[in-house]
């Protein structure tokens, strides 16, 4: 019978179904961090039960850590005590930690693609809502809360129902200025931040299929922002070269092996899907959001709706009121005096050299502060040997060292209350960025466009 | 975890829809390493202003409004995984959340810690909040072993669904962990047999 790519990786994750329609689900790898894994490790001590399997979990801190004079103990003794404590928990059950410091330390969802944790196939969790991320490689990967991180350190495993299944096809040559972040705000637009709840996307399709892995884990990365359970990709070539060689990826005869298994991790031709939905690459242009939730994306050039949604009556009208924006305007001209590139979402290395590529020669507007976190040690290390260090310093942007930074304000970095600030990152949600702030979701193209600029602009016509 | 059986409450409306697990406990809350204290701080930059005052005219500061459950807009618990969000609902002395839906990961949550996510239609939920702006002191009766809603001023009774072993979980304050240390040897079989081992 013809299955879906992720059927294929869900049947050969169950331990056994129990009677009422639960799996016990098998997780192959378990990332953890200092936000969401101190409670459970508390609970396991207090039902003294053994860590079952601690070689298939991977920590780092991220969500805590400041982005300045990281050699330096942390200020804020409340996340010290924190990451401290994820460094006791690492060391009392033998867990391996990129801590900080560490040359692979990072987010969560930027180090393990790249040391080649991820892996096609594979089933993963995080406590983390964008561990959807690491679809992109064609695994199953998903957020859990806490209690479920204590599950899968007593057992390996979750208790699941199978979510239904949607596959987004995205077919034809994406425009110029178009990234992959414009991809996926464009979707979660047209499907709006509940349209996927209850389902695990597959992206498919040709402008999909021509993302670079880093692209892809964009795209996968903000699933969870339409309520998706996660979001996949069919492994293929691209997947396989830029896995070959990662510190964790498989080697040799095991390396062939793995990628004839991978090579079977697709959507048979006739697979069912209980929802599916085909856009046009040539339809998609640079976005923006303009509300204070991910759905509420539009071009950049387009007008804020002047009607009200169906259905959303008051957290429209609320998300406008906070956001200062009227229905039906344009946000071309408006200034912005923040702009921040970074997070899970675009903190990769392709991500750095587009805003570098960009900004070369050119020097950001006196009103705004632009800063810059690499995702990783080693995304920090790579955009310094390729020099991206000095024509970012060159142009008014702040380089700052890995972490989830202004992302979620729960470390230094925080955006002021009423200030508005094009973000690369992934939630516009009020006071995401620290209490009052306003974000205006974006590629790192645009972000950097709107660093220069001082204000929002059509982007076409700034590309060459 | 708490058993949970019949509640009979007056309810809090929160008539906005697709509510963020951010705007339910910010994330610069999320710095505690153990699971109390997190209802203080529920929604705390819509209940109160940057110096920690009350701001006025949000249902939980509105003496009008009581109750252990919580009545809100659809896509309830969107956004961030946080279980504090759960932890911080329960900490704050609701027991239910009716919405016309939740978000994956919040639902899950909820049910991991003993708090009920009550899913009823869009039209049932409309007027459950024009029943509590015209009368706050209506009283709702959940009663899962039924899997029924009851509202007494409609003499209505709405069922509800739950999965059957989540139900058993709450009634009988069980939750997953002792159920899946208990398939070991399964689990061990599944380790020697699978396709293929990361």
């Amino acid at each position: 019978m013809a299955k879906s790519l992720f059927d294929k990786i869900w049947d050969a994750h169950v331990v056994r179904s129990i009677p009422g329609g639960l799996d016990v689900f098998y997780i192959d790898k378990h990332l953890i961090h200092e936000v969401t894994s101190p409670q459970a490790f508390a609970e396991l001590e207090e039902r003294h039960l053994p860590l079952y399997r601690k070689n298939q979990i991977v920590a780092t801190a991220d969500h805590n850590v400041p982005t300045k004079n990281q050699h330096l103990p942390i200020q804020d003794p409340l996340s010290r005590t924190q990451v401290d404590q994820l460094t006791a928990n690492c060391e009392r059950f033998d867990i391996e930690l990129f801590g900080l410091g560490h040359q692979n330390q990072g987010i969560v969802h930027v180090m393990g693609p790249e040391l080649g944790i991820t892996q096609p196939g594979m089933t993963l969790v995080c406590g983390d809502s964008h561990t959807s991320t690491h679809g992109a490689f064609g695994a199953i990967a998903f957020g859990i809360g806490t209690s479920q991180v204590t599950q899968v350190m007593a057992s390996q495993c979750l208790l699941l129902s199978r979510p239904k299944r949607m596959r987004i096809t995205v077919d034809g040559e994406l425009k110029p200025g178009v990234t992959a972040k414009d991809v996926i705000l464009y979707i979660i637009a047209q499907l709006g931040t509940g349209g996927a709840t209850g389902y695990f996307v597959e992206y498919a399709g040709s402008a999909i299929r021509s993302l670079s892995m880093e692209g892809r884990m964009t795209v996968c990365n903000m699933s969870i922002e339409m309520g998706a359970r996660g979001g996949m990709i069919a492994p293929d070539e691209t997947t396989f070269e830029y896995l070959k060689g990662r510190p964790y990826a498989p080697k040799g005869e095991k390396w062939e092996q793995a990628v004839a298994y991978w090579k079977t991790l697709h959507s048979d031709e006739g697979a069912t899907f209980e929802k599916e939905y085909t856009y046009k690459a040539e339809d998609i242009a640079p976005m923006i959001t303009y509300g204070t939730n991910p759905g509420m994306g539009i071009a950049i050039t387009d007008a804020i709706p002047s009607e009200v949604p169906a259905g959303e009556t008051v957290s429209f009208e609320k998300s406008l009121k906070y956001m200062g924006f009227k229905p039906g305007e344009s946000l071309l001209g408006k200034e912005i005096s923040h702009v921040f590139i970074g997070s899970c979402t675009n903190s990769r290395i392709e991500d750095l050299r587009t805003v570098a590529n960009y900004v070369k020669g050119k020097h950001k507007a006196d009103n705004v502060e632009a800063i810059i976190v690499p995702g990783s040690k080693q995304v920090e290390k790579q955009a310094k040997e390729e020099g991206l260090d000095k024509i970012l310093a060159e142009a008014g942007f702040e380089l700052r060292e890995p972490g989830c930074s202004a992302c979620l304000a729960m470390n230094d970095d925080k955006i002021p209350a009423g200030a508005y600030c094009v973000s690369t990152s992934n939630r516009n949600f009020e006071g995401r960025q620290g209490p009052g702030s306003r974000t205006l979701l974006a590629s790192p193209l645009v972000a950097a466009i709107t660093a220069v600029e001082g204000k929002i602009v059509d982007v076409n016509r700034y590309l060459n | 975890m708490e058993k949970f059986e019949v509640l009979r409450s007056a309810a809090v409306p929160l008539a906005i829809e697709n509510i963020d697990t951010d705007q339910i406990i910010p994330a610069r809350f999320l710095k505690a390493t153990s699971r109390e204290g997190f209802g203080k701080n529920l929604f705390r930059d819509w209940r109160y202003d940057s110096e920690g005052n009350p701001i006025e005219g949000f249902p939980l500061n509105d003496s009008r409004y009581s109750g252990q459950i919580l009545v809100a807009g659809k896509n309830f618990g969107c956004g961030s995984s946080r279980e504090h969000a759960a932890w911080a609902i329960y900490d704050a002395g609701f027991r239910v959340v009716i919405s016309s839906y939740f978000a994956d990961i919040f639902r899950g949550n909820a049910l991991n810690n003993g708090l009920l996510p009550l899913q009823v239609s869009d039209e049932v939920l409309q007027r459950i909040f024009q029943q509590i702006e015209a009368d706050p002191t209506t009283e709702f009766v959940v009663d899962l072993p039924k899997q029924e809603l009851y509202i007494p001023a409609w003499e209505e009774r709405i069922s509800f669904d739950i999965d059957a072993y989540k139900k058993e979980c709450l009634i009988n304050g069980y939750d997953d962990i002792d159920f899946l240390v208990n398939q070991k040897e399964a689990i061990e079989a599944y380790e020697k047999n699978r396709i293929w081992a990361y």
